[in-house]
Order: C-alpha cells, then sequence, then structure tokens
C-alpha cells in the first residue's frame, strides 16, 4: 500500500499534469488535426476509388464476365494497381491526402501488405519480407476472420 | 570536492573548452531548406549509394566525423575520445560508425538531446583534463526512425499536423582545451543536467508537447543555478520541439516569470521551411539540434552575429515498445552555454 504522503505526491502530480495537458492542447490549436475537412475528403476520395472499382467492374462484364464473377477480377485489378502505386511512391501521398479515404478500401489493405514487403526487403526473403509483410495488414486478417466468425455464429443461432 | 558545480544542476567549466571546430552532413529535404547553404556536405538521396538506410546513417556520422577532422587539420590517432549516439535501436550508428573510425569510443543516448549531452560530457572530459580532443557526434534519419518507431514509409497513414519530420543529419563538433587554442573560438562554459520529466503525454506524434516541459524545467534550473537571465543570452535555442512545442515553451517560461519573447527560437523550427516543404510542424532527431547548431548557429559566431548561446537539447525517451504498452513519454533536456571569447578567461 501507498503512504499517504505518496498518494499526495501522486495527486499533485496528477493535477500538475492535467494543468500542463490543458497548455499543450491550448497552444496546438493551430496544429489541430481538421476533423471535418478529413472526413469530407475521406468520403469523396473513398467514394471515388469504389467508382472506379465499379467501372472496373462493367469493364469485366463487357468481357463476358457474369456480375457474380466480376468481383475477382476487379478486386485483383485493384490491388494490382494500389500496389504499383505503393511502389512508386504515390500511395503514401494519397493516404496523407485522403487518409480513411484510401485507407479503408481494399486498395489501402494492398498499400499495408506491399508498403512493409518493400520496406523489410533488405532483410531478407524469410525474415524481412515474409515475416513483415503483414505486420500491418495482420491485424485486419485476425479481426476480419474473427468479426466473420461471430457474424456466422449470430446467423446459426438466431436466424 | 564538486567545486566546479553550480547550484543542483549545472557544470562550470574553470578553463572553458572551445569548440574548435564542426562538420554537418544532411539529406536532400534539408539541404533544400532555408539553412541549405550552411551545410558541409548534403547528400542526393536518402540512401547515398548504400545499399539500406542505416548503412546511410552510419555512413553520415563516419562522413561527418572525418570532415571535422579534415577541416580541424587533425588526425585520427590524435582523437582521445569519441562520443556519439542516435535514434536506432542499440545505437547502431554511433556503435558502427566508431568501429570504421576507430577512435575510443563512448556511445550515449539521450534521444534527441544526445547532441547537447555529447558536446556537454566532452567539455567535460576536456576541462577534467582527461582529453586533449574529443570527437562529439550524432546522427538521426527519417527512413530509420520511421521504420523503427513508426510506419513503413510508403504506408499511407495519415500522419497528424502537429507531427515532425526527422531530420536527415549527422553533427559533429571537435571539443579541444584552450590552452592548445588560445584565440577567439566559441567555447563551452556552462553545461546544465537534465532531469526526465513527464507530464503524461502519450501520443506519440506529440513530442513538441511531451518535450516541452523537460525543456522549460532545464532552462530554468539554468537561469537559476547561473543567476542569469535570458537576456543574458544573444540566442536561446532548443533542440527540435518544432512549432507546437515552442509555443508550450514560451507560455510555460513565462508562467514562470521568464520573459522569451525576442531571444529564443527552436532548432526544428528553422531547419526547414513548412509553408513550402511537408514538414508538418517542423524537424526533430538527434540530427536536427546537431546540423542547425553546428552549421549556422557556429557560423554566426564566428562572424560575431552572436556571441553567447544557450542550446537546449530536447529528447523524447520512448520506445515503439513503451508505447504500445500505453505508457507516457518521458523527456529529458540538457543545456550547454556557448560563448565567443579570447582566451579560456571569461
Amino acid at each position: 500500500m501507498p503512504s499517504s504522503k505518496e498518494k499526495n505526491r501522486t495527486k499533485r502530480e496528477q493535477a500538475l499534469n492535467q494543468e500542463y495537458q490543458a497548455i499543450a492542447k491550448r497552444q496546438q490549436k493551430d496544429h489541430k488535426i481538421p476533423v471535418l475537412r478529413n472526413l469530407l475528403v475521406a468520403f469523396i476520395v473513398g467514394g471515388l476509388i469504389c467508382v472506379v472499382g465499379q467501372a472496373i467492374s462493367n469493364l469485366f462484364i463487357g468481357l463476358g464476365f457474369k456480375p457474380e464473377e466480376a468481383g475477382n477480377p476487379t478486386v485483383a485489378t485493384l490491388i494490382l494497381v494500389a500496389a504499383v502505386l505503393t511502389g512508386l511512391g504515390v500511395y503514401d501521398v494519397l493516404g496523407q491526402f485522403a487518409g480513411a479515404g484510401s485507407a479503408v478500401p481494399v486498395t489501402g489493405f494492398a498499400n499495408a501488405v506491399v508498403s512493409a514487403a518493400l520496406e523489410f526487403k533488405r532483410e531478407g526473403l524469410i525474415l524481412g519480407v515474409g515475416a513483415k509483410m503483414f505486420a500491418l495488414a495482420g491485424p485486419v486478417i485476425v479481426y476480419g476472420t474473427v468479426t466473420a466468425f461471430v457474424v456466422g455464429l449470430v446467423k446459426a443461432l438466431l436466424l | 570536492m564538486a567545486n566546479k558545480k553550480l547550484g543542483a544542476q549545472t557544470l562550470q567549466f574553470n578553463r572553458p573548452p572551445v569548440l574548435l571546430e564542426a562538420a554537418t552532413v544532411v539529406g536532400p529535404l534539408e539541404g533544400q531548406g532555408p539553412l541549405g547553404d550552411t551545410f558541409d556536405v548534403i547528400y542526393p538521396d536518402q540512401l547515398n549509394g548504400q545499399k539500406s538506410w542505416e548503412a546511410c546513417e552510419r555512413g553520415m556520422m563516419k562522413d561527418a566525423v572525418k570532415l571535422l577532422l579534415d577541416k580541424a587539420k587533425l588526425s585520427v590517432d590524435r582523437v582521445d575520445f569519441m562520443l556519439a549516439g542516435d535514434l536506432l535501436n542499440q545505437l547502431i550508428s554511433g556503435n558502427f560508425a566508431a568501429r570504421d573510425l576507430a577512435i575510443p569510443f563512448l556511445g550515449i543516448y539521450g534521444a534527441c538531446s544526445t547532441m547537447v549531452e555529447g558536446l556537454g560530457l566532452a567539455a567535460m572530459l576536456v576541462d577534467g583534463d582527461y582529453a586533449d580532443y574529443v570527437v562529439a557526434a550524432t546522427s538521426s534519419h527519417y527512413g530509420t526512425s520511421e521504420r523503427q518507431y513508426r510506419f513503413p514509409t510508403e504506408y499511407g497513414a495519415q500522419r497528424p499536423p502537429y507531427s515532425q519530420t526527422t531530420v536527415t543529419g549527422s553533427g559533429a563538433g571537435l571539443v579541444t582545451d584552450s590552452t592548445y587554442h588560445p584565440g577567439r573560438y566559441p567555447r563551452v562554459t556552462h553545461f546544465t543536467v537534465g532531469k526526465v520529466m513527464d507530464r503524461g503525454i502519450k501520443d506519440p506524434y506529440d513530442m513538441g508537447s511531451a518535450m516541452a516541459p523537460a525543456a522549460a524545467d532545464t532552462l530554468q534550473r539554468h537561469f537559476v543555478d547561473t543567476d542569469r537571465t535570458p537576456a543574458d543570452y544573444d540566442l536561446i535555442l532548443t533542440g527540435d520541439l518544432a512549432s507546437v512545442g515552442k509555443k508550450i515553451v514560451i507560455e510555460l517560461m513565462a508562467l514562470a516569470g521568464y520573459d522569451m519573447g525576442q531571444n529564443y527560437d527552436d532548432c526544428g523550427c528553422r531547419i526547414y521551411n513548412p509553408d513550402k516543404q511537408p514538414v508538418f510542424a517542423g524537424g526533430s532527431g538527434c540530427g536536427c539540434s546537431a546540423v542547425v547548431t553546428y552549421g549556422s548557429i557556429l557560423h554566426q559566431m564566428r562572424e560575431g552575429k552572436l556571441k553567447r548561446i544557450l542550446v537546449a537539447g530536447t529528447g523524447a525517451l520512448l520506445s515503439p515498445t513503451t508505447y504500445q504498452q500505453g505508457e507516457s513519454i518521458p523527456c529529458i533536456a540538457h543545456a550547454v552555454a556557448i560563448e565567443m571569447s579570447e582566451k579560456g578567461a571569461l
């Protein structure tokens, strides 16, 4: 058990921390995250990426794919485009501009995988590329799978 | 007996050691910045022909030290010690550069305060009569820090506007005894050793806010210990607080009764042009204070534009492990007073 002296000290420290954090927040006002702008840009860019995806999908349908089969080649094409843009050093610039708009679509997933693979290629194919490729995308796969399992369970039990 | 200690945290040198020569090497973004023409070498890209960024960073430190010794016309075997540190795990830039340079070596870590820590310790070695020539060097690199502390560089994560840009650069200084160099030189007169401060900031992008309390504490300590005021200096520089941290320091100092309005600036605010370069709040990293101080500031001292300066290097002592575990960011600041003067007498 901490002594009452120590408790008082902690309390005083906490008060000082709160006081300081208020100052820091106030002085940061010129550098605040522009939430509204970010939401708007994410909505527009994310939407545009989906429009491009739809266009590619229509193209594949035009080439003779059935509508329900056009999804896979569309996703593959988007992933390829995002991978190339990551390699060319364009996707991180887009990411800074669009935030979630370029991170949430499948292209963002491709960027997470390719950027990690590129970053760690100097540590070799096994310990570098192989081990680190899913360092960023891994959580998406894990929690995507967990979510799918839970949703599947809910469907099996309730519906 | 600690008869060279002044007050609680400041060392006062008996024969203020001479900062004889300095050398700076930077990356392309720093070269294009407002201080571009004050650096000795500007690399064309982030790799400079090396096979990795880490190799480039240690090459940069090696180049800085070699250039320093060339400028001072001093052979490697005349150097007693090299003190160096950087941001990378196990100090790989300093250690590997020292392997190739073969100078007796002490690795030091103070995150971005390493430049001042090294300079202060070098002055202690010289004033303590343990060495005639000591090299103090430090480096940082945008690519190596990003991948160690944050994300792969090509990952499209959105950085907040208050984040900072790690400077690609290395600075090295040569400290020597004033007996050998009695002329007009910049001399290290005081070294204030900081305490680790933590005001509970947890956002690893918010380095300016995290480090500002440490900077303000060390500056106040320095003024109390030396019985000086901000007005006694032509320029007071903090290491890499950038625009957010700088404003906080001004406010914290004002609350403690010190007016920092006239002669205070931050190296992170000087090295880039935030209006034209994509650097967010400004520069950071060990290299930031090193290349600014050892570049433009030292030039201005030699030209007589600055006589007495105070440099407070600021370091955020976090690691990716600590912030992933939800810990706040402990920070430190050390300060050195440098004065342009004749002989040892001050």
